[in-house]
Formats: C-alpha cells, structure tokens, sequence
C-alpha cells in the first residue's frame, strides 16, 4: 500500500482545525474555558458555543484512538476492569482512555469535562455511557431525553417535551457551569451558520448523483462530516470549510474526476453502491482501498446522516432557536423508525443510480445493526437490486477480518456483474 | 386446589408457546381483542380498559426451536428478538391484534419497526417511556403518550376508553399489585417454602391469562404454598439482577436454587411489580399512571439514573430488605442495557461489602454445568467467609 496520502486543500484545513480543537479542549486550564462532553447525534453545539464552552465527544475520541491503531489496548483494559466483551467499543476505548491517563488525540492530557451534556439521541447505550463517564468523573451532568420517532413522525408533544427539557435543564445547567447568562441572539448566529454550512454540506453529498461521482460518500463522507458533525457547527469555519469543499468539488465535476483517495484520484467508477451502518476505524484506509481497488465508489451512505439528516430538507432556523435544535435531535438518522431508514435507503439506490445496498453490520452497535437485514430484504424487494453484507466493528480490531471482508466483497461484485448481465440479456 | 395443580396449570401456560390461554379468551366472545407486549412494561390498565387482553409476549424461552429468527439477527444480537420474529412469522401471533414494543433497549426498539413491515395491517406501536422526572417535563410527556395509546386502542376497538374505566382496572391491578408484593414477601420469609422457580411460573402464568384469573390465582397459591412442609435447607440468601428482559430458562432458576442459593428478590417479570405501591383510583387516571411511573417504580437498567448516589440504591435496598447475602448479576448475553449497568452496580455492592459474581445466558441455554458450579462456589464461600 502507498504510504504516501494524497490530500487536498479541504483536508487540510480539516486536520488543523481537529488539532486546534483538540489543542483548545487540552489547554483550558490556561484559558479558564469550560468543556461540555456530548455525543455527535443530536449535539447541542451551537449551544454549547453560545456559553463560550468547549465541546468534546467521547466517540471521536474514540475513532481517533482507533485511526492511531491504539483504541485496541483500550478496549482490553476496559473489559480487565469488568466492562462485557458483549458492549459497545466506543464506549469501552473511552473508558479505556481513561485508565490509560486520559491523553487526547494530540498527546496531551484531556481535562475531566466540567458538563456532561447527555443528549440521548438514537442509541440507548448514550444514556448508560454517561452514566459511566458520572461514575468515573463526577461531574454535573444534564440529561436530554429525545423520544424516538417509532411511528416515524415527529409529534407535537416530542417536540415540546425537547424544548421544555432545553430550556427548563439544559439551558440552566450551561449556565450554571459556565457562569454565562443565556444569550439567544449569540445563539440564533450560531445557528444562522450552520445553517450555511448545511446548505453547502448537502450539495456536496448531494454530487454524488452525478456519473460519475466526484466523491465517495462514505469513506470521503466522513471527512466531509467532520466539521458539521463535532465541534465545529456554527462557527465560521465550517463555513469556510463547506464552500471550499464545495469548489473543490466543482472543480472535479469539471474535470470529470472521480474521488479523491488516500492515492490519488480514482481512476475508474465500475460500481455504484449505497452503504447502510458505520465505517470500521481501525483498518480504516485498509477497509477503503478494497473498494477503490476494484472501482467501487459508495454514492450515499447513512453514516453520514447519523449526526443529522440534511438532505431531506431540515436546516437550522436560526428564527426558532429552541425548536429548531429539537427538531434537529429528533431527525437524526438512528432516531427515525426502520420503515423510514427502508424508505430513505430505497431512496438513494434510485436517486444516485446506484449498482446495489451494501450494509456494514457493526457488532458494536445495536441501535444501527439491530434490523440491517430484514432493511436489506426490503430494499432489494423494492429496487431490485442486489443487497450484501459484511461484518467489521468500530474501534475494536479483534472483529476486522481483512480476507473475510475482501471475499465478501469481491462475492458482491461479482453478484453485481451477473445483474447486469441480466438486465443486458432482458 | 393443592400447590403441585397451580404449578403444574402455571407450568403449562409458561411453556405454550402457542398462547391458548389468550387464544381460548378471545375465541370467547368475538369482541375481544387480545394485546401482545414485549417486556419490561407496559401501563396494562390502559388495555385492560379497553376491554382487550395484555398478553407478555417475553420471548420463545427453550421450548421454542428458532429456524426463521436467526435470518432476522447477526450473531451478536440477543436472543429474545429472534424467539419473537419466530413466533410471529410462524403465525403463532397471528391471533394478537396489537403490539407494543416498549422502550428499553436499541434491539426491541428496531423490532418495532420490524414488526411495522411484518404485520403492516396490525396495531404496532413503540411505546416511550420518559427518561425526565418531572412532573411537568417527563410526566407531561407522558400523559399525553398515555392519552395516544388510549385513543390508539380506542380506534383499534371502536369504543371510547373512559377514564372511570381506567380507575376500575387501575383498582383491579391494585389487587394484582398487593399480591404480587404479598407472593415475594412471602418468598423472601420463607423461601424454602415458596421455591424461587415455582414463583417463576406463577408470576409468568400472569403474563398470559386475565388478570382476574392471576389475581384468584395468587391466592391459592399463597394458601397452598403456606401449608407446604418442606424442609429449611442450609442455602444462602441472594438477589438475582439483569434478568429483567431476555428470561432465563427455568432451568437455570432451578439450577441457581440446586447449587444451594435461595433466591430471596430477583427482576424476573418486573413488569408485574413496576409500580411498587397501590395507586388512587378516583384521579385522572392516566396523570395517575404517568406519576407512578415517575416517582414510583421499580429501576431497572433501562432507566436512566438522574443522581449518581442513586445508581445500584434499589438493588441495595432489596439486599437489604431481604436479608440477602449476596448479588448474581445474571444478563442475558448481549444486553446492552443489564451489560452496560453492571460495573456501576458492582462496584455499587463492593463498596458495601455485598459479595456478588456475574454470568451471562441465552433463554435457551441448555448447559447448566458451569452456571452450577459458578453458583455453588459462590454459596460455599459466602456460607464459609461471609
């Protein structure tokens, strides 16, 4: 494998805001700022911003440790201490961090969180993770109950219910920490740029429509979600970030370029495929490359809804604040109902024109995987196209398999090359 | 009727997994309508109300062969879902006219949307609970989640649910609930005459006949069973805690009993006793239900716990109550919640110095070998050091 990663200006820009992220959560002891640890769905961030508090999220710590190949010897120290090998992995690496002293991403020691802002959204274990990080920390702790959309709307009384728990718990508690007064003008500016950088975020998800696809949607996808999934929704540099992004884009649709990968540009687009379920971290460029080797381009992917679905529509309106954030929490793509994942994945099969559904079945994460393959038997029924399966985890190597996920995976190709043949011989 | 009759009859409603209890009531009058819930619980009152049947659907235990479950679920899903789909792609559900999938974990949630693209023409509900404790947060939410379930089987029956009505079924579970805390008190005095497998089946006959058969029923059981001469064994006092979805095989309750422990609380069945005391009968009886559960029901793991002092204070306080000696932390494999729980509850009960040891099971585990041992050791050493 080339060693060498090719990268473009966005990445870039990318990697220092992580570091600057990661270098202003490790240095608050001398900048006096507080911190607010949070989960990814349904985040709170312009809120947290609005205080002037830091925002530090336990899973993208743990995908950290799991890129840098460490998440491994964490996760081992985790079960030591009595956690089952039967949970999730994120959690068991942030527990693991700990005992290993705690050391961020960029070396130095992370600050125990001044908050722990619980915004329970699409996954029950968020709600007994924090409750381990209380055992472990201490600290005050908030509680945000986002009530699942098991009918698949979004009521009226799950609205309110997020809104009186924003203002009448959240609010108070971030003001208590943080010593700020609530300011919903700082707020509604947070949001009113968010709101832009979602707009440009969709339009770049939304190339992959394109034939050929200028991006891969799930293992590009999830640097172009960096930004608008962790501590960087409502400031300016995702703003900045998007629109750049977005010419980058532009330019290769000019140039009829396919994605860009950590070897360069693809040089071929043989299959088109949507993927349902989180990417495998570990083995991460590993995982990629068996898909660009054989001209596999993912188009869309639900991952990159899990921290908010923008392309059907939803926006921060920074005209309803409150309401606006719930709504926000509510929508995420773990918090919507299996017929609507269904919907949603037959969706992009016919929109993106895509070969078939692949679906990455994570051990780790029940609030994902818990129903993958009775949504696959659906979406092949509806599109006709084929539908297949591979198993890794998140942050825990002992569950990648390389050779088991390239034969499933050149298996799947294969099945792709006979529907075609199919539908030429029809 | 003598004990051995009431445990034989419970014995054989536990194990019919083709629930002819429910089948036999509905087929009574062709009005009735029967409820199928999955564990923890579920405000039966409500359905009871509606003039339905509540039917605890809790899994195909280890009489049940799974063939077209497992198509259903990757291997590290627990497996009450599967045992579910089974019995209901099998048509042994077809009779149920609703379901209702509570909020407990991330796998019964998903089923419910499963169970929507299953039975597409069926009554199929997720059914919230609130994680906020406030009367005018949570139990606001609440009320208003409990009226939609009510105007729910309100539609699904083509009559209105009065509140009047709910109050009188809300007395009736009143009775229910008085016996249920009367069966485990009698247990946790006199456990070697109320054998912790036999409350077992009596408590899971409740699932699936009316409530005011289980009601008669309990009775007997409690006069039967005080008349029992057994002998008092030189067994160790425990508490049984992560059992609360996925049930274990009445073998392994046997079993735990057999390796010398009396089983003197558990979370087997919680549902039964989620609200732990009688409720007001002549209040806005939904306001009634959603209060109960706010500020009056059982903790289990699938709750979120608002004060870290809190964590593991139930499990405490039933150690306490019932004399216990020590705490089985027994989880289904792969149960997120009970899985997640368990070092906070262990070191919970380190910290007062109450001896405990953990294992998992399948609710079809058939190996009972090593649960045995695991169990007996851990009678001997509290019998010798404790």
């Amino acid at each position: 494998m080339n060693t060498e990663v090719i990268k473009e200006a966005s990445m870039v820009m990318q990697k220092e805001m992580i570091t600057r992220n990661y270098d202003a959560l490790t240095s608050t002891e001398e900048s006096g700022r507080k911190i607010a640890s949070t989960f990814v769905p349904g985040n709170l961030n312009e809120l947290i911003m609005s205080f002037g508090m830091l925002n530090n999220l336990p899973e993208i710590n743990a995908i950290q440790n799991g890129m840098r190949k460490k998440s491994g010897p964490m996760i081992m120290d985790a079960e030591r201490q009595g956690h089952s090998e039967d949970v999730c992995t994120y959690v068991k690496a942030d527990i693991g961090q700990m005992s290993k002293g705690n050391i961020a991403p960029n070396g130095k020691p992370m600050p125990s969180p001044d908050l722990l802002l619980l915004s329970y959204t699409g996954c029950f274990t968020f709600m007994k993770w924090f409750e381990l990080l209380r055992h472990e920390y201490g600290c005050e702790t908030v509680m945000l109950h986002v009530p699942y959309t098991g009918d698949g709307v979004v009521t009226d009384n799950m609205r309110d219910y997020v809104v009186k728990q924003l203002k009448e718990d959240v609010i108070p508690a971030l003001e208590r920490v943080s010593g700020v007064k609530f300011d919903i003008d700082r707020l509604r500016e947070n949001l009113r740029r968010s709101a832009a950088a979602e707009d440009n975020l969709v339009w770049v998800l939304e190339s992959g429509k394109n034939v050929r696809s200028p991006i891969d949607a799930y293992f590009g996808g999830v640097y172009y979600l960096g930004p608008i999934f962790t501590a960087f929704r409502g400031t300016q540099e995702a703003v900045d970030y998007y629109r750049v992004l977005r010419g980058e884009i532009e330019k290769r649709i000019e140039q009829n370029l396919g994605p860009i990968t950590p070897e360069g540009d693809m040089p071929e687009e043989k299959y088109r495929l949507v993927v349902e379920g989180p990417p495998n971290w570990t083995n991460f460029r590993e995982f990629w490359k068996m898909f660009y080797d054989e001209g596999a381009v993912v188009v869309a992917s639900t991952y990159t809804k899990v921290g908010g679905v923008y392309d059907l529509g939803f926006r921060h309106d920074p005209d309803n604040p409150i309401e606006t954030m719930a709504d926000y929490c509510l929508g995420c793509y773990t918090n919507r109902n299996l017929p609507t994942r269904v919907d949603m994945l037959a969706n992009y099969v016919e929109e993106y024109q895509a070969d078939g559904l692949l679906t990455n079945s994570i051990k780790s994460c029940n609030s994902f995987s818990a129903g993958q393959l009775m949504m696959m038997q659906e979406v092949e029924k509806r599109t006709g196209k084929p539908a297949a399966f591979i198993e890794t985890d998140l942050v825990d190597p002992r569950y990648f398999s390389a050779a088991n996920v390239k034969n499933r995976l050149e298996s799947y190709f294969q099945m792709i090359e006979q529907k075609r043949a199919q539908s030429r011989v029809a | 009727m003598a004990l051995k009759d009431i445990i034989e009859r419970c014995t054989v409603l536990h194990e019919d997994m083709d629930f002819n209890a429910a089948k036999e009531w509905k087929a009574a009058d062709p009005d009735r309508k029967v409820i199928g819930y999955l564990p923890v619980y579920v405000p039966e009152e409500i359905i009871h109300a509606a003039g339905m049947l509540p039917l605890g659907v809790f899994g195909g235990g280890e009489q049940l062969e799974v063939i077209h479950g497992d198509a259903y679920y990757q291997s590290y899903i627990c497996r009450i879902p599967r045992s579910t789909i089974e019995l209901g792609v099998t048509g042994r559900l077809d009779f149920v006219d609703g379901m209702l999938f509570p909020s407990i974990c991330d796998v019964i949630r998903n089923l419910s949307g499963m169970w929507k693209m299953i039975q597409p023409e069926k009554f199929v509900a997720y059914f919230d609970v609130p994680q906020n404790y406030a009367d005018g947060v949570g139990g606001e939410y609440y009320t208003k989640e409990l009226e939609h379930l009510r105007d729910g089987f309100a539609e699904l029956t083509g009559k209105p649910i009065t509140n009047d009505a709910i109050n009188q079924s809300i007395a009736l579970y009143n009775q229910r609930r008085s016996l249920v805390r009367e069966v485990y008190q009698f247990r946790s005095e006199y456990p070697w005459k109320a054998l912790a497998s036999e409350v077992y089946v009596l408590m899971r006959a409740g699932l699936v006949i009316p409530v005011e058969e289980h009601i008669a029923m309990m009775k007997e059981y409690l006069a039967a069973a005080n008349e029992e001469d057994r002998p008092l064994r030189d067994a160790c006092r425990v508490v049984i805690n992560g059992s609360f979805c996925e049930q274990p095989p009445l073998n392994l309750v046997k079993t735990i009993e057999m390796a010398g422990c009396y089983i003197v609380d558990d979370d087997y069945l919680l549902g039964n006793r989620w609200l732990l005391e009688d409720l007001p009968t002549d209040g806005n009886a939904l306001e009634v239900l959603a209060s109960a559960f706010l500020h009056h029901s059982a903790d289990t793991a699938a709750k979120y716990c608002a004060k870290k002092e809190e964590v593991g204070q139930f499990l405490l306080e039933s150690v306490k109550n019932n004399k216990a000696e020590g705490v089985i932390f027994a989880a289904p494999s792969f149960c997120d919640p009970a899985l997640l729980e368990r070092p906070m509850l262990a070191d919970r009960m380190t910290e007062h110095n109450v001896p405990h040891i953990s294992f998992k099971y399948a609710e079809n585990s058939g190996q009972m070998q090593p649960i045995r041992e695991q169990a007996g050791t851990f009678a001997d050493t509290l019998k010798l050091w404790s």
